[in-house]
């Protein structure tokens, strides 16, 4: 067993690509789901309009890499209002289903073959964001950092997203700290309250999910920029779940949390993974228990447990945060 | 308190873990023992069906391995083959086009051997030889206006279908009823009765009864399990007075150990049902059908008419009704509203159950058909109106109906984005459901 080569792989699961999304779509979730109270499991689909609301205005309509973002974010911005229309005049449970249908239905939509001179189908769209790398200003080389041996495409990708994931706390911090976010946390903690009070908190709730949508948007750019390549695949319902347990992980309510939560996620899937597999390759442990194939579900049922484990027993996060919810 | 809790939650969930593996473990998903001298048998499969004629029978197939045949089979009456094989493997597999009825002839005459087919250990490979014309997917390509023939079977389908749905939504509304939890999990007891019933009937190294009699043990048995998940995990957590989030989020982490669990145990390839996995259909004047959907609609029909004679004419059923309407009322007036709980978890998990095993006579078993049931579940439950004893019927119809009939002049893949999409566009105007009352929110 070769713990190091185990916390190298974590390590550079945590501070890679998909940790740097995840950390920009929970920080938006938790805008959502830990400062207003809106429980929101359909936060992936706001990763699919940046993406492909970018891919497509960049590949059919030929628009510049900058624009094509613009548009990314712009269409995240509709989905926002589109879903605030119907979901935030209901309870948590109809906004769970309705958030969660929404990102299915824009999956389906992407997916489906009818469409494919627009979304390409079940093959997605490639190659739309060359032009980042082109702007590339780190100098060709091999780079690295505790063992983790990156490629000057990987520095620049990473260092961009870690920016804007810097940027995004500083900003969500200004946000929840002022007005605006005292009225997003009264909304959270006593929504009658906050309504006699005079504030319209219907707008309050569009302006929160626009807002963490965008951010979503941001990660799902990201990670398309990252493969240069986009796929209905990666919009599965089932990855919002992973960013919640991101999110408990961190500490819900917490303006640093999504972001420890992000790196832990990341960390303990991917070290748990070399782990297991130097486990079932040493005869002594593992071996002949698990297969190669089926450490990934082994891995993700884990997860599943995890999550139920920590909701149970703490609910507050690793680090202190707030529980999930109010008392009944 | 906590530590209470904590023992009963860590028993529960060792329950849940080793009911689970008590059925499954000796599947042929699951891994041979150290020191198992009988390693799991391999083999690979097909149903030969005819796009035009149905089930052809005699056809002949054969498995080589490199230049050796290792084994031959003859198709049945319902089409179905099978060659079992001496261990995982690259195979070659072909079919002699000269057993194949006159006026059926392969797809693709070049087609006829499979020079590639990959077996892993422990996992049947299902082996497709497309027969007959292409059947064009309704509006794939060009939508055409329905013609009555198609209308009528589409809306047999969707018949057919939105009592599948129902069934299995009818558990997920009458817990949140009584409950408030909204059941994320509740897709998996619908795959959990498939995969019982695969494993009792069509498993290699499962007793080998007959489909009905293993879907009797599978609906058993999945109420067994709604009674462990209820005492071990749903009634500690109501006690603990949980809010409603919480609970839905660990539902969301049950449903995806139960979920991963299963691939780990049963693979993640599509397999039949041993028996009415292909039928020859019934053709009555415009209608075409087969005896399965007309068993499994009838079948719905006895059930959903048994549950409204409970839910109406019973003690039981008006104390269901009554915790769902007040709990806190129903308590006080005297009922058992623990019992009334754990009675509708069995009773739920059950018919979810039946619902999958159902869908696996029609469309076959995999991991996560409960998982992609589980949306068009909720939009039923939502759309009938949530809590309601009778909306999920309502919503299932609804859903399988819309589903359905969307293809007419959609092409298939958007089938559960349409009834997605109705759903959400009926909240904005009547967010109690069909049947629910208003009621005040914020």
């Amino acid at each position: 067993m070769d713990l190091a080569q185990v916390l190298t792989d974590g390590l550079r699961a945590a501070t890679g690509v998909p940790a740097i999304a995840y950390a920009l779509a929970v920080i938006g979730l938790n805008v959502h789901f830990g400062y207003t109270g809106l429980f929101n499991i359909g936060q992936i689909g706001f990763l699919a309009a940046g993406a492909y609301g970018a891919g497509i205005s960049a590949n059919l309509w030929g628009w510049p890499f900058w624009a094509a973002i613009v548009a990314g974010v712009v269409c995240a911005v509709i989905l926002g209002l589109l879903l605030g229309l119907p979901a935030l005049r209901l309870r948590a449970e109809y906004l769970a289903i309705v958030t969660i249908s929404a990102s299915e239905i824009i999956r389906i939509t992407v997916r489906s073959t009818s469409v494919e001179s627009v979304t390409g189908g079940p093959s997605g769209i490639g190659r739309w964001a060359s032009s980042f790398y082109r702007i590339n200003p780190i100098p060709e080389g091999d780079y690295g950092f505790l063992g983790i041996a990156i490629d000057q495409r990987k520095a620049w990708v990473m260092l961009v997203g870690w920016s804007l994931v810097a940027l995004a706390v500083l900003v969500t911090w200004l946000l929840v700290r002022s007005p605006w976010g005292r009225v997003l946390r009264s909304i959270r903690d006593d929504e009658d309250a906050a309504r006699s009070l005079g504030k319209n908190v219907y707008v309050f709730k569009v302006q929160s999910l626009v807002y963490g949508g965008v951010l979503g948007a941001l990660a799902g750019l990201l990670i398309a920029i990252d493969a240069n390549y986009t796929t209905p695949g990666e919009y599965q319902t089932v990855f919002t779940f992973y960013m919640y347990v991101a999110l408990i992980l961190g500490g819900i309510g917490r303006i640093l949390g999504p972001v420890v939560g992000a790196m832990l996620f990341w960390f303990l899937l991917q070290a748990s993974d070399t782990l297991l597999r130097q486990l079932i390759t040493d005869d002594s442990l593992l071996g002949g228990v698990i297969e190669q194939r089926d450490i990934g579900s082994v891995r993700l049922a884990f997860v599943g447990l995890g999550l139920m484990l920590l909701v149970i027993f703490r609910p507050q996060g690793l680090l202190g945060g707030r529980a999930p919810g109010k008392a009944r | 308190m906590t530590t209470d809790l904590a023992r009963r939650l860590v028993t529960g969930a060792m329950g849940v873990l080793l009911a689970l593996l008590a059925v499954l473990l000796s599947s042929p998903g699951a891994h041979a023992q150290e020191g198992d001298p009988a390693p799991a048998e391999v083999a690979v499969f097909g149903v030969l069906e005819d796009s035009e004629h149905g089930p052809v029978e005699g056809a002949e197939i054969e498995a080589l391995l490199g230049e050796e045949p290792v084994g031959t089979a003859t198709s049945d009456a319902d089409g179905q083959w099978r060659i079992v094989l001496p261990g995982p493997g690259t195979y070659r597999v072909r079919i002699d086009p000269s057993t194949l009825p006159e006026d059926v002839t392969l797809r693709d005459p070049d087609r006829s051997e499979l020079p590639n087919v990959r077996v892993l250990e422990g996992r049947d490979k299902r082996v497709n030889f497309a027969l007959g014309e292409r059947v064009v997917r309704s509006g794939a390509d060009s939508p055409r206006p329905p013609s009555g023939n198609r209308v009528v079977t589409r809306l047999w389908t969707g018949l057919v279908v939105g009592m599948v749905i129902a069934l299995s939504s009818i558990g997920l509304s009458l817990v949140f009823g009584t409950t408030k939890l909204v059941n994320f999990a509740h897709g998996e007891m619908v795959t959990f009765g498939a995969l019982v019933t695969w494993y009792f009937s069509s498993g290699t190294v499962g007793p080998g009864w007959s489909v009905i009699v293993a879907g009797v043990v599978g609906v058993a048995l999945g109420g067994v399990f709604g009674a462990v998940q209820d005492r071990a995990l749903w009634r500690p957590l109501l006690d603990r007075r949980t809010d409603l989030i919480s609970m839905m989020i660990v539902s969301i982490g049950l449903a995806m150990l139960m979920r991963y669990t299963y691939t780990v145990l049963f693979g993640n390839s599509v397999r039949p049902l041993r028996e009415y996995a292909a039928q020859a259909p019934w053709q009555w004047g415009p209608l075409v059908l087969r005896p399965k959907q007309l068993v499994v609609l009838l079948l719905g029909v006895g059930v959903v008419a048994l549950y409204a004679l409970v839910l109406q004419r019973t003690r039981l059923g008006t104390a269901i009704r009554a915790v769902s309407d007040n709990r806190d009322l129903a308590e006080s007036s005297g009922i058992d509203v623990r019992r009334v709980v754990t009675i509708v978890w069995v009773a739920g998990s059950a018919l979810a159950a039946l619902g999958g095993i159902s869908y696996a006579t029609l469309y076959g078993v995999e991991w996560d058909i409960g998982f992609r049931l589980l949306l068009p579940i909720f939009a039923a439950v939502v759309l009938g109106g949530i809590g309601t004893a009778y909306g999920p019927l309502v919503g299932g119809l609804a859903i399988g109906l819309v589903s359905e009939l969307s293809t007419l002049w959609v092409p298939a893949e958007f089938k559960f984005a349409w009834a997605l999409f109705g759903l959400i566009l009926l909240l904005l105007v009547r967010p109690q459901g069909l049947l629910g009352r208003p009621e005040r929110i914020g």
